[in-house]
Protein backbone atom coordinates (compact mmCIF):
# COMPACT_ATOMS: atom_id res chain seq x y z
CA UNK A 1 0.00 0.00 0.00
CA UNK A 2 2.82 2.35 0.97
CA UNK A 3 4.63 1.22 -2.12
CA UNK A 4 1.61 2.01 -4.24
CA UNK A 5 1.25 5.48 -2.72
CA UNK A 6 4.92 6.12 -3.37
CA UNK A 7 4.51 5.11 -6.98
CA UNK A 8 1.41 7.26 -7.28
CA UNK A 9 3.43 10.31 -6.28
CA UNK A 10 6.06 9.44 -8.87
CA UNK A 11 3.33 9.05 -11.47
CA UNK A 12 1.83 12.38 -10.48
CA UNK A 13 5.19 14.05 -10.89
CA UNK A 14 5.87 12.59 -14.33
CA UNK A 15 2.26 13.09 -15.40
CA UNK A 16 2.29 16.79 -14.45
CA UNK A 17 5.33 17.42 -16.59
CA UNK A 18 3.83 15.54 -19.53
CA UNK A 19 0.63 17.49 -19.03
CA UNK A 20 2.34 20.87 -19.23
CA UNK A 21 3.95 19.91 -22.53
CA UNK A 22 0.87 18.15 -23.89
CA UNK A 23 -1.18 21.31 -23.35
CA UNK A 24 1.09 23.19 -25.75
CA UNK A 25 0.55 20.62 -28.50
CA UNK A 26 -3.17 20.62 -27.88
CA UNK A 27 -3.60 24.42 -27.76
CA UNK A 28 -1.84 24.94 -31.05
CA UNK A 29 -3.74 22.09 -32.64
CA UNK A 30 -6.91 23.62 -31.28
CA UNK A 31 -6.47 26.94 -33.06
CA UNK A 32 -4.63 25.88 -36.21
CA UNK A 33 -5.31 22.11 -36.56
CA UNK A 34 -1.59 21.77 -36.90
CA UNK A 35 0.92 19.72 -34.93
CA UNK A 36 3.69 21.96 -33.68
CA UNK A 37 6.51 19.46 -33.98
CA UNK A 38 9.01 22.01 -32.69
CA UNK A 39 7.22 22.09 -29.33
CA UNK A 40 9.33 19.30 -27.81
CA UNK A 41 12.43 21.32 -28.59
CA UNK A 42 10.96 24.41 -26.98
CA UNK A 43 10.51 22.22 -23.90
CA UNK A 44 14.18 21.20 -24.14
CA UNK A 45 15.25 24.82 -24.48
CA UNK A 46 13.34 25.62 -21.30
CA UNK A 47 15.87 23.48 -19.43
CA UNK A 48 18.81 25.01 -21.29
CA UNK A 49 17.61 28.56 -20.72
CA UNK A 50 17.56 27.75 -17.04
CA UNK A 51 21.14 26.40 -17.15
CA UNK A 52 22.25 29.53 -18.96
CA UNK A 53 20.45 31.83 -16.58
CA UNK A 54 21.90 30.18 -13.48
CA UNK A 55 25.38 30.26 -15.03
CA UNK A 56 25.02 34.01 -15.52
CA UNK A 57 23.25 34.98 -12.31
CA UNK A 58 22.39 32.66 -9.45
CA UNK A 59 18.66 33.30 -9.12
CA UNK A 60 16.13 31.54 -6.91
CA UNK A 61 13.79 28.95 -8.36
CA UNK A 62 10.75 31.22 -8.72
CA UNK A 63 12.62 33.84 -10.63
CA UNK A 64 14.21 31.22 -12.88
CA UNK A 65 10.74 29.84 -13.61
CA UNK A 66 9.41 33.25 -14.60
CA UNK A 67 12.39 34.12 -16.77
CA UNK A 68 12.36 30.74 -18.50
CA UNK A 69 8.64 30.99 -19.21
CA UNK A 70 9.02 34.50 -20.61
CA UNK A 71 11.94 33.44 -22.80
CA UNK A 72 10.18 30.39 -24.21
CA UNK A 73 6.99 32.39 -24.74
CA UNK A 74 8.97 34.82 -26.85
CA UNK A 75 10.55 31.93 -28.74
CA UNK A 76 7.11 30.42 -29.37
CA UNK A 77 5.75 33.62 -30.89
CA UNK A 78 8.86 34.00 -33.05
CA UNK A 79 8.45 30.48 -34.39
CA UNK A 80 4.80 31.13 -35.14
CA UNK A 81 5.43 34.50 -36.77
CA UNK A 82 8.37 33.61 -38.96
CA UNK A 83 8.08 29.88 -39.61
CA UNK A 84 4.39 28.98 -39.45
CA UNK A 85 2.37 32.07 -40.33
CA UNK A 86 3.83 32.48 -43.83
CA UNK A 87 2.77 28.90 -44.52
CA UNK A 88 -0.75 29.17 -43.11
CA UNK A 89 -2.30 28.76 -46.54
CA UNK A 90 0.32 26.35 -47.86
CA UNK A 91 -0.42 22.63 -48.24
CA UNK A 92 -0.57 20.78 -44.95
CA UNK A 93 2.54 18.73 -45.74
CA UNK A 94 4.63 21.89 -46.10
CA UNK A 95 3.51 23.08 -42.68
CA UNK A 96 4.38 19.71 -41.13
CA UNK A 97 7.83 19.73 -42.72
CA UNK A 98 8.41 23.30 -41.56
CA UNK A 99 7.51 22.34 -38.02
CA UNK A 100 9.80 19.32 -38.09
CA UNK A 101 12.53 21.46 -39.63
CA UNK A 102 12.12 24.09 -36.96
CA UNK A 103 12.50 21.45 -34.28
CA UNK A 104 15.63 20.06 -35.91
CA UNK A 105 17.16 23.53 -36.25
CA UNK A 106 16.60 24.24 -32.56
CA UNK A 107 17.86 20.84 -31.54
CA UNK A 108 21.00 20.95 -33.65
CA UNK A 109 21.79 24.52 -32.69
CA UNK A 110 21.66 23.40 -29.08
CA UNK A 111 23.75 20.37 -29.91
CA UNK A 112 26.31 22.61 -31.58
CA UNK A 113 26.58 24.82 -28.52
CA UNK A 114 26.36 22.03 -25.98
CA UNK A 115 27.34 18.66 -27.52
CA UNK A 116 27.19 16.81 -24.21
CA UNK A 117 24.50 16.35 -21.65
CA UNK A 118 24.86 18.69 -18.71
CA UNK A 119 23.93 18.32 -15.09
CA UNK A 120 21.22 20.63 -13.79
CA UNK A 121 22.35 22.44 -10.65
CA UNK A 122 20.13 22.17 -7.61
CA UNK A 123 17.61 24.99 -7.38
CA UNK A 124 15.71 23.85 -4.30
CA UNK A 125 16.95 22.60 -0.98
CA UNK A 126 16.86 18.88 -0.57
CA UNK A 127 14.06 18.57 1.97
CA UNK A 128 11.95 15.45 2.31
CA UNK A 129 8.71 14.93 4.19
CA UNK A 130 7.18 11.77 5.58
CA UNK A 131 3.47 11.12 5.48
CA UNK A 132 2.65 7.81 7.12
CA UNK A 133 5.75 6.17 5.74
CA UNK A 134 5.42 7.70 2.30
CA UNK A 135 8.28 9.98 1.37
CA UNK A 136 7.69 13.09 -0.64
CA UNK A 137 10.43 15.50 -1.55
CA UNK A 138 10.27 19.26 -1.66
CA UNK A 139 11.05 18.94 -5.36
CA UNK A 140 8.04 16.73 -5.98
CA UNK A 141 5.75 19.08 -4.10
CA UNK A 142 7.02 22.02 -6.14
CA UNK A 143 6.76 20.20 -9.46
CA UNK A 144 3.24 18.96 -8.82
CA UNK A 145 2.14 22.24 -7.24
CA UNK A 146 3.53 24.48 -9.98
CA UNK A 147 2.12 22.25 -12.71
CA UNK A 148 -1.34 22.10 -11.17
CA UNK A 149 -1.28 25.85 -10.58
CA UNK A 150 -0.40 26.54 -14.21
CA UNK A 151 -3.05 24.11 -15.43
CA UNK A 152 -5.75 25.71 -13.31
CA UNK A 153 -4.71 29.15 -14.53
CA UNK A 154 -4.91 27.97 -18.12
CA UNK A 155 -8.29 26.37 -17.56
CA UNK A 156 -9.57 29.63 -16.11
CA UNK A 157 -8.12 31.61 -18.99
CA UNK A 158 -9.71 29.38 -21.61
CA UNK A 159 -13.10 28.99 -19.97
CA UNK A 160 -13.74 32.36 -18.42
CA UNK A 161 -11.95 35.14 -20.26
CA UNK A 162 -12.58 36.86 -23.56
CA UNK A 163 -9.19 35.66 -24.75
CA UNK A 164 -10.29 32.10 -24.04
CA UNK A 165 -13.59 32.59 -25.83
CA UNK A 166 -11.78 33.94 -28.86
CA UNK A 167 -9.36 31.03 -28.77
CA UNK A 168 -12.17 28.48 -28.69
CA UNK A 169 -14.02 30.34 -31.42
CA UNK A 170 -10.95 30.36 -33.66
CA UNK A 171 -10.84 26.60 -33.37
CA UNK A 172 -14.20 26.40 -35.10
CA UNK A 173 -14.21 29.36 -37.51
CA UNK A 174 -11.19 31.62 -37.75
CA UNK A 175 -12.56 33.90 -40.49
CA UNK A 176 -15.73 34.55 -38.50
CA UNK A 177 -13.65 35.62 -35.49
CA UNK A 178 -11.95 38.26 -37.63
CA UNK A 179 -15.31 39.46 -38.90
CA UNK A 180 -16.27 40.13 -35.29
CA UNK A 181 -13.43 42.58 -34.93
CA UNK A 182 -10.94 40.29 -33.23
CA UNK A 183 -7.46 40.16 -34.74
CA UNK A 184 -7.24 36.38 -35.04
CA UNK A 185 -3.50 36.47 -35.67
CA UNK A 186 -2.90 38.08 -32.29
CA UNK A 187 -4.94 35.43 -30.55
CA UNK A 188 -2.99 32.73 -32.39
CA UNK A 189 0.33 34.36 -31.43
CA UNK A 190 -0.72 34.54 -27.77
CA UNK A 191 -1.79 30.90 -27.93
CA UNK A 192 1.67 29.94 -29.13
CA UNK A 193 3.25 32.09 -26.42
CA UNK A 194 1.24 30.45 -23.67
CA UNK A 195 1.83 26.95 -25.02
CA UNK A 196 5.56 27.58 -25.29
CA UNK A 197 5.72 29.12 -21.81
CA UNK A 198 4.09 25.98 -20.36
CA UNK A 199 6.55 23.85 -22.35
CA UNK A 200 9.44 25.92 -21.04
CA UNK A 201 8.21 25.56 -17.47
CA UNK A 202 8.01 21.79 -18.05
CA UNK A 203 11.60 21.79 -19.34
CA UNK A 204 12.81 23.52 -16.22
CA UNK A 205 10.86 21.18 -13.93
CA UNK A 206 11.95 18.10 -15.83
CA UNK A 207 15.56 19.23 -15.63
CA UNK A 208 15.21 19.54 -11.87
CA UNK A 209 13.55 16.15 -11.48
CA UNK A 210 15.84 14.16 -13.74
CA UNK A 211 18.86 16.42 -13.54
CA UNK A 212 20.57 15.62 -16.83
CA UNK A 213 19.86 18.12 -19.58
CA UNK A 214 20.58 17.19 -23.17
CA UNK A 215 19.65 18.42 -26.63
CA UNK A 216 17.80 15.19 -27.39
CA UNK A 217 15.32 15.42 -24.52
CA UNK A 218 12.90 17.28 -26.76
CA UNK A 219 12.45 14.10 -28.73
CA UNK A 220 12.38 11.55 -25.96
CA UNK A 221 10.11 13.51 -23.63
CA UNK A 222 8.39 15.82 -26.10
CA UNK A 223 7.07 12.99 -28.21
CA UNK A 224 5.66 11.26 -25.16
CA UNK A 225 3.74 14.38 -24.31
CA UNK A 226 2.49 14.49 -27.87
CA UNK A 227 1.29 10.92 -27.44
CA UNK A 228 -0.46 12.00 -24.25
CA UNK A 229 -2.21 14.84 -26.08
CA UNK A 230 -3.41 12.43 -28.76
CA UNK A 231 -4.60 9.86 -26.22
CA UNK A 232 -6.64 12.55 -24.48
CA UNK A 233 -8.05 13.89 -27.73
CA UNK A 234 -5.84 16.52 -29.31
CA UNK A 235 -7.36 19.99 -29.27
CA UNK A 236 -9.05 19.27 -25.94
CA UNK A 237 -7.16 20.76 -22.97
CA UNK A 238 -8.63 18.59 -20.27
CA UNK A 239 -8.02 15.61 -22.52
CA UNK A 240 -4.34 16.53 -22.78
CA UNK A 241 -4.05 16.57 -18.99
CA UNK A 242 -5.94 13.30 -18.64
CA UNK A 243 -3.79 11.65 -21.32
CA UNK A 244 -0.63 12.90 -19.61
CA UNK A 245 -1.58 11.48 -16.22
CA UNK A 246 -2.57 8.15 -17.78
CA UNK A 247 0.72 7.98 -19.65
CA UNK A 248 2.70 8.99 -16.56
CA UNK A 249 1.00 6.32 -14.47
CA UNK A 250 1.46 3.61 -17.08
CA UNK A 251 5.15 4.41 -17.37
CA UNK A 252 5.75 4.43 -13.64
CA UNK A 253 3.81 1.19 -13.16
CA UNK A 254 5.62 -0.48 -16.04
CA UNK A 255 9.00 0.35 -14.63
CA UNK A 256 7.86 -0.86 -11.21
CA UNK A 257 7.14 -4.37 -12.47
CA UNK A 258 9.14 -4.77 -15.68
CA UNK A 259 12.65 -3.82 -16.82
CA UNK A 260 12.69 -0.12 -17.77
CA UNK A 261 13.46 -0.98 -21.39
CA UNK A 262 9.80 -2.02 -21.73
CA UNK A 263 8.55 1.40 -20.80
CA UNK A 264 8.23 2.92 -24.27
CA UNK A 265 6.96 -0.31 -25.78
CA UNK A 266 4.10 -0.35 -23.31
CA UNK A 267 3.25 3.33 -23.59
CA UNK A 268 3.20 3.39 -27.37
CA UNK A 269 1.20 0.16 -27.46
CA UNK A 270 -1.30 1.85 -25.17
CA UNK A 271 -1.54 4.73 -27.64
CA UNK A 272 -2.31 2.34 -30.47
CA UNK A 273 -4.85 0.47 -28.41
CA UNK A 274 -6.70 3.58 -27.29
CA UNK A 275 -6.81 5.00 -30.78
CA UNK A 276 -8.24 1.77 -32.18
CA UNK A 277 -11.24 2.12 -29.88
CA UNK A 278 -11.35 5.92 -29.58
CA UNK A 279 -9.95 7.31 -32.84
CA UNK A 280 -10.41 10.90 -31.63
CA UNK A 281 -8.83 10.20 -28.25
CA UNK A 282 -10.56 9.86 -24.91
CA UNK A 283 -12.21 13.30 -24.79
CA UNK A 284 -11.85 14.32 -28.42
CA UNK A 285 -14.78 14.82 -30.75
CA UNK A 286 -14.86 14.78 -34.50
CA UNK A 287 -14.90 18.30 -35.91
CA UNK A 288 -18.43 19.22 -36.96
CA UNK A 289 -17.79 22.38 -38.86
CA UNK A 290 -14.66 23.73 -40.43
CA UNK A 291 -14.72 26.83 -42.55
CA UNK B 1 -22.90 63.90 -47.91
CA UNK B 2 -25.25 61.28 -46.56
CA UNK B 3 -23.37 58.31 -48.06
CA UNK B 4 -22.21 55.82 -45.44
CA UNK B 5 -20.64 53.42 -47.87
CA UNK B 6 -19.50 53.90 -51.38
CA UNK B 7 -17.77 51.67 -53.90
CA UNK B 8 -15.96 53.13 -56.89
CA UNK B 9 -15.34 50.95 -59.93
CA UNK B 10 -14.92 48.00 -57.63
CA UNK B 11 -13.56 44.95 -59.45
CA UNK B 12 -12.66 41.47 -58.32
CA UNK B 13 -11.19 38.84 -60.60
CA UNK B 14 -10.77 35.19 -59.74
CA UNK B 15 -8.35 33.96 -62.37
CA UNK B 16 -10.19 34.61 -65.62
CA UNK B 17 -13.53 35.08 -63.94
CA UNK B 18 -14.69 38.58 -63.20
CA UNK B 19 -16.92 38.15 -60.17
CA UNK B 20 -17.48 41.88 -59.71
CA UNK B 21 -16.78 44.37 -62.47
CA UNK B 22 -16.58 48.15 -62.24
CA UNK B 23 -19.22 48.31 -59.61
CA UNK B 24 -20.01 51.76 -58.28
CA UNK B 25 -22.72 51.98 -55.67
CA UNK B 26 -23.47 54.01 -52.63
CA UNK B 27 -25.42 53.28 -49.51
CA UNK B 28 -27.07 56.18 -47.73
CA UNK B 29 -27.09 56.47 -43.99
CA UNK B 30 -30.17 54.92 -42.48
CA UNK B 31 -31.53 53.22 -45.56
CA UNK B 32 -32.17 49.59 -46.36
CA UNK B 33 -30.59 48.71 -49.66
CA UNK B 34 -31.64 45.45 -51.31
CA UNK B 35 -29.13 43.69 -53.54
CA UNK B 36 -30.68 41.13 -55.86
CA UNK B 37 -29.57 39.13 -58.83
CA UNK B 38 -29.52 35.56 -60.07
CA UNK B 39 -27.22 32.96 -58.52
CA UNK B 40 -23.59 33.70 -59.32
CA UNK B 41 -24.28 37.39 -59.85
CA UNK B 42 -21.52 38.31 -57.40
CA UNK B 43 -23.66 39.36 -54.45
CA UNK B 44 -21.78 37.39 -51.81
CA UNK B 45 -18.47 38.36 -53.43
CA UNK B 46 -19.52 41.96 -52.92
CA UNK B 47 -20.02 41.30 -49.20
CA UNK B 48 -16.66 39.53 -49.03
CA UNK B 49 -15.00 42.58 -50.53
CA UNK B 50 -16.82 44.99 -48.24
CA UNK B 51 -15.80 43.04 -45.14
CA UNK B 52 -12.19 42.50 -46.19
CA UNK B 53 -12.33 38.72 -46.63
CA UNK B 54 -10.39 39.40 -49.79
CA UNK B 55 -9.08 42.62 -51.28
CA UNK B 56 -10.47 44.04 -54.51
CA UNK B 57 -8.48 43.56 -57.70
CA UNK B 58 -9.06 47.23 -58.36
CA UNK B 59 -11.35 50.04 -57.33
CA UNK B 60 -12.12 51.70 -54.04
CA UNK B 61 -14.38 51.16 -51.05
CA UNK B 62 -15.13 54.14 -48.84
CA UNK B 63 -16.76 53.76 -45.46
CA UNK B 64 -17.70 57.02 -43.79
CA UNK B 65 -15.58 58.71 -46.43
CA UNK B 66 -12.42 56.75 -45.62
CA UNK B 67 -10.90 54.04 -47.81
CA UNK B 68 -11.20 50.56 -46.30
CA UNK B 69 -10.20 48.35 -49.21
CA UNK B 70 -7.21 46.24 -48.17
CA UNK B 71 -7.81 46.57 -44.44
CA UNK B 72 -7.98 43.39 -42.39
CA UNK B 73 -11.48 42.03 -41.67
CA UNK B 74 -11.05 42.72 -37.95
CA UNK B 75 -10.23 46.37 -38.62
CA UNK B 76 -13.22 46.81 -40.91
CA UNK B 77 -15.45 45.15 -38.31
CA UNK B 78 -14.21 47.54 -35.65
CA UNK B 79 -15.10 50.50 -37.81
CA UNK B 80 -18.68 49.33 -37.68
CA UNK B 81 -19.38 46.83 -40.44
CA UNK B 82 -21.10 43.66 -39.26
CA UNK B 83 -22.33 40.74 -41.27
CA UNK B 84 -24.38 37.56 -41.19
CA UNK B 85 -24.08 34.59 -43.50
CA UNK B 86 -26.37 32.62 -45.73
CA UNK B 87 -25.21 29.43 -44.05
CA UNK B 88 -25.30 30.28 -40.36
CA UNK B 89 -21.82 30.63 -38.93
CA UNK B 90 -22.24 30.57 -35.19
CA UNK B 91 -19.57 29.13 -32.93
CA UNK B 92 -21.63 26.01 -32.37
CA UNK B 93 -19.73 24.60 -29.41
CA UNK B 94 -19.73 27.89 -27.50
CA UNK B 95 -22.71 28.98 -25.45
CA UNK B 96 -25.27 31.45 -26.74
CA UNK B 97 -23.96 34.05 -24.30
CA UNK B 98 -20.35 33.46 -25.33
CA UNK B 99 -21.23 33.93 -28.98
CA UNK B 100 -22.54 37.39 -28.19
CA UNK B 101 -19.81 38.25 -25.71
CA UNK B 102 -17.06 37.55 -28.22
CA UNK B 103 -18.41 40.24 -30.48
CA UNK B 104 -19.01 42.62 -27.59
CA UNK B 105 -15.57 42.01 -26.07
CA UNK B 106 -13.78 42.70 -29.34
CA UNK B 107 -14.29 46.38 -28.55
CA UNK B 108 -12.67 46.14 -25.14
CA UNK B 109 -9.93 43.55 -25.42
CA UNK B 110 -8.56 42.65 -22.04
CA UNK B 111 -5.04 41.23 -22.03
CA UNK B 112 -4.54 37.67 -20.71
CA UNK B 113 -2.34 38.78 -17.77
CA UNK B 114 -5.02 41.28 -16.82
CA UNK B 115 -7.72 38.64 -17.02
CA UNK B 116 -5.64 36.01 -15.28
CA UNK B 117 -4.88 38.21 -12.32
CA UNK B 118 -8.56 39.12 -12.18
CA UNK B 119 -7.70 42.78 -11.80
CA UNK B 120 -10.61 45.04 -10.83
CA UNK B 121 -10.42 46.42 -14.35
CA UNK B 122 -10.83 42.94 -15.82
CA UNK B 123 -13.68 42.06 -13.48
CA UNK B 124 -15.50 45.26 -14.28
CA UNK B 125 -15.12 44.59 -17.98
CA UNK B 126 -16.41 41.08 -17.57
CA UNK B 127 -19.48 42.24 -15.71
CA UNK B 128 -20.11 44.92 -18.28
CA UNK B 129 -19.79 42.45 -21.11
CA UNK B 130 -22.11 39.91 -19.51
CA UNK B 131 -24.74 42.52 -18.67
CA UNK B 132 -24.71 44.14 -22.08
CA UNK B 133 -24.81 40.78 -23.87
CA UNK B 134 -27.63 39.50 -21.68
CA UNK B 135 -29.59 42.66 -22.30
CA UNK B 136 -29.31 42.13 -26.04
CA UNK B 137 -30.28 38.48 -25.71
CA UNK B 138 -33.33 39.34 -23.59
CA UNK B 139 -34.39 41.87 -26.17
CA UNK B 140 -34.40 39.12 -28.77
CA UNK B 141 -36.07 36.60 -26.48
CA UNK B 142 -32.96 34.46 -26.27
CA UNK B 143 -32.16 35.27 -22.65
CA UNK B 144 -33.42 31.98 -21.26
CA UNK B 145 -31.17 30.09 -23.69
CA UNK B 146 -28.01 31.98 -22.74
CA UNK B 147 -26.22 28.98 -21.27
CA UNK B 148 -27.16 26.54 -24.06
CA UNK B 149 -24.69 25.57 -26.73
CA UNK B 150 -25.37 27.66 -29.82
CA UNK B 151 -25.35 24.53 -31.95
CA UNK B 152 -28.28 23.10 -29.97
CA UNK B 153 -30.64 25.96 -30.81
CA UNK B 154 -33.48 25.65 -33.30
CA UNK B 155 -32.88 26.96 -36.79
CA UNK B 156 -34.92 30.09 -36.23
CA UNK B 157 -33.21 30.85 -32.94
CA UNK B 158 -29.80 30.39 -34.56
CA UNK B 159 -30.77 32.90 -37.24
CA UNK B 160 -31.81 35.37 -34.57
CA UNK B 161 -28.66 34.73 -32.55
CA UNK B 162 -26.49 35.43 -35.57
CA UNK B 163 -28.15 38.81 -35.89
CA UNK B 164 -27.77 39.49 -32.15
CA UNK B 165 -24.08 38.66 -32.40
CA UNK B 166 -23.67 41.05 -35.30
CA UNK B 167 -25.49 43.76 -33.32
CA UNK B 168 -23.18 43.22 -30.35
CA UNK B 169 -20.46 44.79 -32.49
CA UNK B 170 -22.51 47.99 -32.33
CA UNK B 171 -22.31 48.31 -36.11
CA UNK B 172 -23.22 51.27 -38.27
CA UNK B 173 -23.70 49.05 -41.29
CA UNK B 174 -25.25 45.60 -41.19
CA UNK B 175 -24.80 43.28 -44.15
CA UNK B 176 -27.37 40.49 -44.26
CA UNK B 177 -26.70 37.63 -46.65
CA UNK B 178 -29.97 35.82 -47.38
CA UNK B 179 -31.42 35.95 -43.89
CA UNK B 180 -34.59 34.23 -45.11
CA UNK B 181 -32.75 31.25 -46.62
CA UNK B 182 -34.60 28.07 -45.74
CA UNK B 183 -37.71 29.85 -44.48
CA UNK B 184 -41.25 29.39 -45.75
CA UNK B 185 -43.23 32.45 -46.91
CA UNK B 186 -44.93 33.07 -43.57
CA UNK B 187 -41.64 32.81 -41.65
CA UNK B 188 -40.09 35.16 -44.17
CA UNK B 189 -42.84 37.69 -43.59
CA UNK B 190 -42.26 37.46 -39.83
CA UNK B 191 -38.56 38.04 -40.48
CA UNK B 192 -39.47 41.08 -42.54
CA UNK B 193 -41.28 42.67 -39.60
CA UNK B 194 -38.45 41.65 -37.32
CA UNK B 195 -35.79 43.25 -39.52
CA UNK B 196 -37.80 46.42 -39.87
CA UNK B 197 -37.96 46.60 -36.09
CA UNK B 198 -34.20 45.94 -35.72
CA UNK B 199 -33.45 48.60 -38.33
CA UNK B 200 -35.36 51.23 -36.39
CA UNK B 201 -34.37 50.15 -32.90
CA UNK B 202 -30.63 50.20 -33.58
CA UNK B 203 -30.69 53.06 -36.12
CA UNK B 204 -28.90 50.91 -38.64
CA UNK B 205 -28.05 51.08 -42.26
CA UNK B 206 -28.69 47.69 -43.84
CA UNK B 207 -27.62 46.06 -47.05
CA UNK B 208 -29.70 42.99 -47.72
CA UNK B 209 -29.01 40.19 -50.16
CA UNK B 210 -32.14 38.13 -50.60
CA UNK B 211 -33.85 35.87 -53.09
CA UNK B 212 -37.14 36.15 -51.33
CA UNK B 213 -38.63 38.83 -53.59
CA UNK B 214 -41.63 39.77 -51.47
CA UNK B 215 -39.33 40.42 -48.55
CA UNK B 216 -36.84 42.52 -50.51
CA UNK B 217 -39.63 44.57 -52.07
CA UNK B 218 -41.25 45.14 -48.69
CA UNK B 219 -38.10 46.10 -46.83
CA UNK B 220 -35.87 47.94 -49.23
CA UNK B 221 -35.80 51.69 -49.75
CA UNK B 222 -33.79 51.08 -52.90
CA UNK B 223 -32.71 48.02 -54.81
CA UNK B 224 -29.57 47.36 -56.84
CA UNK B 225 -29.61 44.52 -59.34
CA UNK B 226 -26.47 42.62 -60.24
CA UNK B 227 -25.91 40.11 -63.01
CA UNK B 228 -22.53 38.54 -63.78
CA UNK B 229 -20.88 40.97 -61.40
CA UNK B 230 -22.22 44.05 -63.16
CA UNK B 231 -24.92 46.44 -62.05
CA UNK B 232 -27.77 46.13 -64.53
CA UNK B 233 -30.44 48.20 -62.80
CA UNK B 234 -31.23 50.10 -59.66
CA UNK B 235 -33.89 52.26 -58.08
CA UNK B 236 -37.04 52.13 -56.02
CA UNK B 237 -38.58 48.67 -55.64
CA UNK B 238 -41.41 49.46 -58.02
CA UNK B 239 -39.09 50.76 -60.71
CA UNK B 240 -36.87 47.70 -60.47
CA UNK B 241 -39.82 45.33 -60.53
CA UNK B 242 -40.93 46.51 -63.94
CA UNK B 243 -37.47 46.86 -65.47
CA UNK B 244 -37.23 44.56 -68.50
CA UNK B 245 -33.50 43.94 -67.99
CA UNK B 246 -34.15 42.67 -64.51
CA UNK B 247 -36.92 40.40 -65.65
CA UNK B 248 -34.71 39.08 -68.40
CA UNK B 249 -31.81 38.41 -66.02
CA UNK B 250 -34.07 36.45 -63.74
CA UNK B 251 -36.19 34.57 -66.21
CA UNK B 252 -34.17 34.67 -69.39
CA UNK B 253 -37.27 35.82 -71.29
CA UNK B 254 -40.14 38.21 -70.88
CA UNK B 255 -42.20 37.52 -67.81
CA UNK B 256 -43.41 38.70 -64.45
CA UNK B 257 -41.31 38.74 -61.32
CA UNK B 258 -42.66 36.47 -58.62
Amino acid sequence: MKYLAQQAINALQLGSIYALIALGYSMVYGVLTMINFAHGDVFMLGAFFCLLLIALVPVPFWLALIVVMAATALLGTLIERFAYRPLRKAPRVSAIITALGCGLVIQNTTLGISPYARPMPRLLENATYQFGGVTITMLQIVIIGVSLGLMLALDFLIRKTSFGMAMRAIASDRAMVSLLGIPANEIIAITFAIGAALGGAAGLLYGMAYPVVSASMGITVGWKAFVAAVIGGIGNMRGAVLGAFILGSVEVMTVAVLPSTYRDLISYSLLLLILVFKPYGLLGKPALHKA
Amino acid sequence: MSGLLETRRLTRQFGGLRAIGDLSLSVNRGEILGVIGPNGAGKTTLFNLLTGIYPPSSGEILFEGLPIAGLRPSEIARRGVARTFQNIRLFRQLTVLENVRIAYDSQIVCSPPDALLSTPHARLREKESINASMELLELFELGSLAENRAGDLSYGAQRRLEIVRALALDPKLLLLDEPAAGMNPSEAMQLTDFLRWVHGKFSLTIVLIEHHMQMVMALSDRIEVLDFGVRIAGGKPDEVKGNPRVIEAYLGTEGELP
